[in-house]
């Protein structure tokens, strides 16, 4: 198996350009990021910060400052609602499985959409066998969330709702205040949860005004490393811890905490927010030049999602017809472009994107559609050259599918 | 559930991808047949040239599907170039798997719906020529069978998903 990825490593020798817009799956850190980490592994702050010796001092201030910064930049009321866990699926889990135990007595139902990203879903099928309900409130043909049917569905018997700010797949803004107001309105007790992972450094936003319970920050999607990530939890919200162990400085996640990446996360929001209306600016206008360079050379593509100030401004999501996801991703890394397919392999079949079917698309809609994210550190140059490459690609690709696959 | 699995493809599958043998559609073609559907995310077309003496002359194929999709679609054109129509009835997914070298466990239905695709068309020649009788089984072959299942799994799971959808 090794020897037949080294092979497929050798094939692509000799690239001229990479352009890496699979921001959704894992990402490159930016030196600048990863320089300021380094210290922190062998130079200062290595202890463990629970511990008296000045190395345990050290990384006992880095966490505090880290955790300040971070607040401030979610717009948190304390630097104690910033609870680091090893990422988003950690933090989600964390959300939805602590809350779920500590209210148990008291209330037995979960809301979430049909189009939160599988680190919800799956954990919400794992409580249902544990004896919950759930719900998954419909979306529209844009993904955005039907806010009656919200209403309808949480009453006194919902112990928490779980919806993403932005979606993960297809930029969709979720408008999370009017949630909040819709499920505070059925029932005051019910803990609101969103996952914020897309929304951080892409939209602005403050927790302490959308009134939500806890949210989710993923450290990779703006570009920190990866295997950290933080649970907002508002004060005075009771969860669960899902393990046990040495509890530290973060009250809900034991174990030893891993001081770098903390630092290199910290780093990446900085980056990312000090200059956020700029940042956000370049992503946007890169976006719209790759969509629209896609759109006008190639026919048959379809956008999904909305279009628009609604939705976030470093997600593409794209379907290629006649043109199949997987064989255009490999095709594409071929020539030093990389993205992902919103189908994957199964057994038997080939599983569409939950949220592309969701959205109403059609499998074979689903099958071609191809996932990309800018991030602040493109260029116009990776653009282009991602423009040079891709209608070549979707051209060599449908004429492998030719006559075939739908009419 | 819904789930990743690594896709080391092996050298001969990237060759086979990146310069496939055999592809695109046969204007003189004796016969073509399809298995698969763009709802699997797998669909392969077979067009075969048979000759007077039941040997296959030519075969080419075209492929909605990913690299071992297309790969095992085109080494199955190439094994049964020159073969009498009985002998590659006799090719299974197996040696098409081996042929490419190996195929990824969850891609191995990739294999069997090539050799579905291929037998459909020996089938749909067979029958309409009114020839072969002596070793034709009546009987649908295991990938004759399992393209049919994934075909009307998909469906099935569209239809579903629709359905949970209008909920």
């Amino acid at each position: 198996m090794v020897e037949n990825v080294k092979e497929l490593l050798r094939a692509h020798e000799g690239l001229k350009r990479e352009v890496y817009l699979d921001i959704e799956n894992s990402s490159p850190v930016p030196k600048e990021i990863v320089d300021a980490m380094l210290p922190y592994y062998s130079e200062l702050a290595y202890g463990n910060p629970t511990l008296t010796h000045k190395p345990g001092w050290e990384a006992f201030e880095t966490i505090m400052e880290s955790s300040q910064k971070i607040a401030s930049f979610l717009g948190c009321k304390a630097a104690e609602e910033v609870n680091f866990t090893p990422g988003e699926t950690e933090a989600n889990n964390l959300a939805i499985m602590g809350i779920a135990h500590s209210l148990k007595e008291k209330a037995r139902k979960i809301v979430v959409s049909e189009v939160e990203p599988i680190n919800v879903l799956h954990v919400v099928e794992l409580l249902q066998k544990d004896g919950f309900t759930a719900t998954k409130i419909p979306v529209d043909s844009e993904g955005f969330l039907n806010l009656e049917k919200l209403s309808e569905t949480v009453d006194h018997d919902t112990a928490i709702v779980s919806l993403s700010m932005v979606n993960h797949e297809i930029g969709t803004i979720q408008p999370i205040k009017e949630a909040v107001e819709t499920v505070l309105d059925k029932n005051e007790e019910a803990v609101f949860h969103t996952d914020a992972s897309d929304a951080y450094g892409k939209i602005p936003f403050a927790l302490k005004d959308l009134g939500v319970d806890l949210a989710t920050v993923s450290s990779y999607k703006i570009l920190g490393p990866r295997g950290i990530g933080c649970l907002y939890v508002k004060e005075g919200i009771d969860l669960e811890r899902i393990l046990e162990g040495q509890i530290g400085t973060q009250r809900l996640w034991p174990g030893v905490e891993n001081t770098p990446l903390i630092v290199g996360f910290t780093k990446a929001s900085e980056l990312a927010f000090q200059n956020f209306q700029e940042n956000v600016a370049e992503m946007r206008k890169l976006r719209d030049k790759l969509v629209e360079g896609i759109l006008s050379a190639i026919s048959d593509v379809e956008v999904n999602g909305p279009k628009g100030m609604l939705r976030a401004p470093d997600n593409a999501n794209l379907s290629f017809l006649k043109c199949e996801g997987e064989s255009l991703t490999i095709e594409l890394s071929l020539s030093g472009v990389y993205v992902s397919s919103g189908s994957a392999c199964s057994r038997r079949l080939l599983q569409p994107s939950h949220v592309l079917v969701a959205i109403g698309k059609k499998f074979d809609q689903a099958h071609g559609s191809i996932l990309m994210k800018v991030s602040r550190v493109h260029t116009e140059e990776d653009i282009n050259y991602a423009l040079g490459v891709i209608p070549k690609a979707v051209e060599r690709i449908r004429g492998i599918t030719g006559s075939t696959g739908g009419e | 559930m819904l789930s990743r699995a690594p896709l080391p493809y092996n050298p001969k599958i990237l060759e086979l991808f990146k310069n496939p043998k055999n592809l695109g559609k046969m204007d003189d073609a004796s016969v073509s047949a399809v298995a698969g559907n763009p709802m699997c995310g797998d669909m392969i077309t077979f067009y075969l040239k048979i000759t007077e003496d039941d040997t296959v002359e030519k075969a080419s194929f075209e492929s909605y599907g990913c690299a071992a999709n297309i790969a095992t679609s085109s080494i199955v054109t190439e094994m049964i170039k020159g073969m009498k129509l009985e002998d590659a009835w006799r090719i299974s997914y197996k040696s098409v798997a081996e042929a490419v070298g190996g195929l990824p466990s969850v891609k191995f239905h990739c294999g069997i719906l090539a050799v579905g695709a291929l037998k459909r068309a020996l089938r749909k020649y067979c029958e309409t020529k009114g020839k072969c009788l002596d070793w034709l089984e009546k009987e649908p072959s295991f990938e004759e069978k399992q393209a049919l299942e994934e075909e009307q799994l998909a469906k099935m799971l569209e239809k579903r998903m629709k359905l949970a959808e209008g909920r």
